[in-house]
This record gives structure tokens, C-alpha cells and sequence, in this order.
């Protein structure tokens, strides 16, 4: 019984890598066909993208800086945020409040995000238009806030990890000496915590670059080099979820959109590799 | 012992399963309908009365896309493809390598209604001006009689079929392959919703969307197809005599000559009744077009 038990869990663990490598190569297979019709060049610094034009320009510069640009907005918004509230749960919160807290937080993480979308188009992007004076509330700043909103728990509950897993006797050690608790928070605890805090950075960064709906929602999708972070903006993933549903099967325009997948499935993977490789050192 | 239980309780599971399920797919006829989404809930309204009439009939209707719908039609994994546009010569090709060659069937009339915000002066465009708008040669209000206002160009996204024929019929004014793009500074929202709710809240806004789509929050634009033709606005009545230009024909393809109940599903589509949902459900009856 236990034999096969432990087989199936085996075939479970090589199951989920298979299916990574199948997907990697399947989008490789309809990526890299693109590249008969267009340069690499072309394709990664063109700043036109028109896929329906004759001949299509598929140039995904703008595309590139839009998600760029989305993605950094949210990380400078949601860092500081969800440093500070994984600090505060994890080191001041009275026992009694940090549980409610943490549920709390991960409950963030439960709201779909087309609902954040929603929520944000009719809420969020009319402030940003009154605010700033323009004439559209759907910018990449708009797209950050929410995107923000959906990396504080991934943020927080990682790093709250980290920084409960300091070793108790490091921060007696800093207190004996006489340290006050902040000075102990931000010259022991979060040195020690860092490759634990870098890690749920990068991986607050990986869920931003993927998402999808709530982007395509408040973005804009205007296919423009972004100038400034209150220009719409058309994301990567946007861009495929846009598009894929009208495009002829085998078009230019198809293997397009698997090409900019690939790209996408390249940038999550350095960074979860990144992420993985600040977990581990941390185990040394 | 326990798991030879299980297993027991599985294969009695599986039995129940499989004679539960047996009569009812011998009685029932699957029709799969799979495409546009400006389709989507026209077909499940047709589809819904149709199966009143014939309960032994069973119609699945699904979105996607006109691509994605015609795309199902030549993996023969759907019966019916809805799309709001032609399909194009390289499907039709994909099309018979499969050994399939799909039969076309107008099956609706759609006008496209442009819409700006209610407290702009502007009442009425040609199309040479829409054009010029669409495509970021135009970029101020006042050089289309309004005030001194930057204008933000709203599009559906390239997934609407809606997009496509605006491109071709309006940015390119009928050439298909003319060289006229949307200005990257357009923005493209997700949804006719996502259009309504952005031109009723900027007030330099200029969209499009379906006529069934259009609601009081917004102003509908009257067209006029050249310079110094009739400005018309756009209606049902306006649509079915063509004297408004932006009109479009729905269309539904299937994978080889309809028969039985595929056959019976697109008369009733085209029948007096079936018309009447079209009309019911905001999009223009064929008529006499």
C-alpha cells in the first residue's frame, strides 16, 4: 500500500515538471515561428505594434514598456505596504490582533481579480482622472494601485514568514545589548530576514507581470511608449488576452501572440529563479 | 481489504454513472454553437426558443471570438461558427485540408453607433472625418466644429469583431487593405460596457459600439457616408434601408451543407420567428437587405 502511495506522489512531483516542460514547448514550437515573417530585431524593438495592418508590425517595445512601467509602479507602491505590514504583524502586533491580521491579508489574496478590475474602473479611475486633471482615468497609475492591491498578500505573508523565522536569540541578543525594539527591527531583524524579503519581493513582482483582467480593465491598452505613469498604456498580457480570440488560427498574428508569451514565460521564469535563488541562500 | 472496498464502491459508482447517462445522450441531439461574442447572447435567445419547440434538441452556446469560433469549426470540435466578420480565405483553405467546407448564412444585421459624451456641441461626422479621427490625423476637437479639446479615441480591442469592420469600413472607408490604422494613442477597452462607462464620464471622449449596445448616457453621432450627403442617425429603421452607413451583416457558418436538426436550427434562425428575436434582442432583422 505505502509502495504505491509513495509512487503516485512521485508521479505527481515528475508530473508538474512535465507539464512545464510541455508548456514551455509548446509555446516555443508557435513563438519561435514567428521568426520566418519577422526579425528577432524587429520583434523585440520595433515600436509599432499593428498586427492587422498590411504588412503587420509586430514591434513590442511599447508593449514591453507598458508592462514594465505597470509592474514598477506596483512594486514601489506594494513594497513599502507590504514591508510594513509584514513588520507589524510580525514583530509589534499583540498576539491576539497578529492572527486576524494575517487571515485578513490573505484573504486580500482570495478577491478575483476581475473584480479588482471592476472596482477599480468605476471607482479607482475616476479619482485618478479628477485628480491629475486628464481626460481618461484609465493610466498605467490606475493599473498599478490595483495591481498594488493584488501583491501586498503574496508581499506580506512571505515576508512575514521570513521575519518570524529570525531566531528568537538574535533579537535578545540586540535587546541585552541595549538596542531599542526599532532599532532592533531594522539593524538585526530584517538584515537577517533579507533573503526572505528579496524573495517575496520577486515574487509579489512575478504576480503583477502576469495579471491579466485587472489590466485590461484600467489600462487603457493604448499600444504607446509610455511617457509618463498617467498615459494609458497595453500590456503583454493584456495584449494576448485582447487579441488571441479573433486571430486566424496560424496567422503571423497567432504565432505573434505565442512569441509574446514566450517572452512573458522567459521574465517569470528569471524572476522566480531569482526568487528561489535568495531562498536558498538563505538555507546556508 | 479497505482499498478493495473502494474500489467496489467505484465500480458501482461508474455503473450508476454510465446507465444514467446512456438514454439521455440516445434521445438528445448536441448542436454546439461556438464564436463571436457579439453573437453570444442573440444565439443563446434563438437557441433557447428553439429548444422550446423541440425539447429532444439540446444547443450549447459558447463565446470566444469570431477566430476562435471558426477555428472550432475547422477542428470539428463545433457544429455552428458565429462571426461578425467574413471568413478568411486562409480558413476557408485550413477548412477543406480538414475535409470540411463551410456553408455561410447571414443571419442578422448590426449598426455601429458613434457616440460621444451628452454635454458635447458636436452633433454630426462624415465618415471622411471619422477616419481622420480614428486614425490620429484629427486630434482636436475644433477641427470637427467642437471646442478647443483634445480628443480621446476609444476602440473595442482587436478580440471584437467590432473592431475589425470599424477598421475596415470606416478607418479604411471600405478599402479593405487600405493602409489606415488605428492611432496607437487609441485606447482599446475590453467591453462595450468599458466604452459606455468611459464616454459618459470624459467629456472629450469619441467611441463606438453596437446599437443594441447604446444607452441614454450617452450621444449617438449622426454619419453621413461622403461630404455633402444626408447627416442620418442611426436606428433600426435607418439600418434596414441602408441610408445609415455603418452597418454590418452577423454571420453563422457551418462545417458542410446543414442537415436534420443543424438544418432545422438555421431556418428557424431565418425564419419570420427567429427574425423577431433578432429585433427583440436590439440588432436588425435581415428585411429585405
Amino acid at each position: 500500500m505505502e509502495f504505491f502511495i509513495e509512487k503516485a506522489i512521485l508521479l505527481n512531483g515528475f508530473a508538474c515538471i512535465l507539464f512545464v516542460i510541455l508548456i514551455f514547448f509548446f509555446l516555443a514550437k508557435d513563438g519561435l515561428a514567428l521568426f520566418k515573417f519577422v526579425t528577432i530585431q524587429d520583434f523585440l524593438f520595433g515600436t509599432l505594434w499593428n498586427p492587422l495592418a498590411e504588412p503587420p508590425q509586430f514591434g513590442i517595445l511599447p508593449l514591453f514598456l507598458g508592462s514594465l512601467i505597470v509592474t514598477l509602479g506596483a512594486t514601489i507602491i506594494s513594497v513599502p505596504l507590504g514591508m510594513a505590514c509584514a513588520i507589524f504583524i510580525g514583530e509589534i502586533a499583540p498576539r491576539w490582533m497578529r492572527e486576524t491580521l494575517k487571515a485578513g491579508v490573505e484573504l486580500l489574496a482570495a478577491i478575483p481579480s476581475i473584480v479588482i478590475g471592476f472596482i477599480g474602473m468605476t471607482m479607482l479611475g475616476p479619482v485618478v482622472k479628477n485628480l491629475f486633471h486628464l481626460p481618461t482615468g484609465l493610466t498605467a497609475l490606475t493599473g498599478a494601485l490595483a495591481l498594488a492591491f493584488m501583491a501586498i498578500p503574496t508581499i506580506v505573508s512571505i515576508m512575514e514568514d521570513a521575519i518570524s523565522s529570525v531566531p528568537r536569540i538574535y533579537k535578545e541578543g540586540s535587546l541585552a545589548l541595549g538596542a531599542t525594539h526599532w532599532q532592533t527591527i531594522y539593524r538585526v531583524i530584517i538584515p537577517a530576514a533579507s533573503s526572505g524579503i528579496v524573495a517575496a519581493v520577486m515574487l509579489g513582482i512575478g504576480r503583477v507581470i502576469g495579471e491579466t483582467m485587472a489590466v485590461m480593465m484600467l489600462t487603457g491598452n493604448a499600444s504607446v511608449i509610455p511617457k509618463t505613469i498617467l498615459a494609458p498604456v497595453r500590456t503583454m498580457t493584456a495584449t494576448i488576452a485582447a487579441e488571441m480570440g479573433e486571430t486566424v488560427r496560424g496567422s503571423e498574428h497567432y504565432f505573434a501572440l505565442f512569441a509574446l508569451g514566450l517572452v512573458l514565460f522567459v521574465i517569470t521564469f528569471f524572476i522566480n529563479l531569482v526568487a528561489d535563488a535568495a531562498l536558498h541562500r538563505k538555507q546556508k | 481489504m479497505q482499498t478493495k472496498r473502494l474500489f467496489k464502491g467505484m465500480m458501482m459508482a461508474f455503473g450508476i454513472f454510465c446507465v444514467g447517462i446512456l438514454p439521455v445522450h440516445a434521445k438528445e441531439k448536441m448542436i454546439q454553437i461556438k464564436g463571436s461574442d457579439t453573437i453570444v447572447n442573440l444565439s443563446q435567445a434563438w437557441a433557447e426558443e428553439f429548444m422550446t419547440e423541440k425539447p429532444n434538441v439540446s444547443i450549447a452556446v459558447t463565446g470566444g471570438g469570431s477566430g476562435t469560433g471558426i477555428a472550432a469549426l475547422i477542428n470539428g470540435t463545433t457544429d455552428i461558427a458565429n462571426s461578425s466578420r467574413k471568413i478568411k480565405k486562409k480558413e476557408l483553405d485550413d477548412a477543406q485540408k480538414g475535409g470540411y467546407y463551410p456553408e455561410e448564412f447571414k443571419v442578422a444585421v448590426d449598426a455601429l453607433a458613434v457616440i460621444v459624451n451628452p454635454a458635447n456641441s458636436v452633433k454630426e461626422l462624415t465618415i471622411d472625418q471619422l477616419s481622420g479621427i480614428f486614425t490620429g490625423k484629427i486630434t482636436n476637437w475644433n477641427e470637427v466644429g467642437g471646442k478647443n479639446e483634445k480628443i480621446l479615441v476609444l476602440s473595442r480591442d482587436r478580440n471584437s469583431g467590432t473592431h475589425m469592420y470599424f477598421l475596415e469600413q470606416v478607418l479604411r472607408k471600405g478599402n479593405e487593405k487600405g493602409p489606415e490604422q488605428f492611432a496607437p494613442s487609441v485606447l482599446m477597452l475590453p467591453s462595450s460596457e468599458a466604452i459606455i462607462n468611459e464616454t459618459s464620464t470624459s467629456e472629450s471622449a469619441i467611441g463606438y459600439d453596437g446599437l443594441g449596445y447604446v444607452s441614454a448616457k450617452v450621444k449617438t453621432l449622426a454619419v453621413a457616408k461622403k461630404n455633402g450627403d444626408a447627416f442620418v442617425l442611426p436606428s433600426k429603421e435607418t439600418a434596414m434601408n441602408k441610408s445609415y452607413p455603418i452597418w454590418r451583416f452577423l454571420y453563422m457558418y457551418t462545417g458542410f451543407k446543414p442537415r436534420g436538426e443543424i438544418k432545422a436550427f438555421i431556418d428557424f434562425v431565418l425564419s419570420g420567428k427567429g427574425q423577431k428575436i433578432v429585433d427583440a434582442m436590439d440588432f436588425v432583422p435581415l428585411g429585405e437587405k
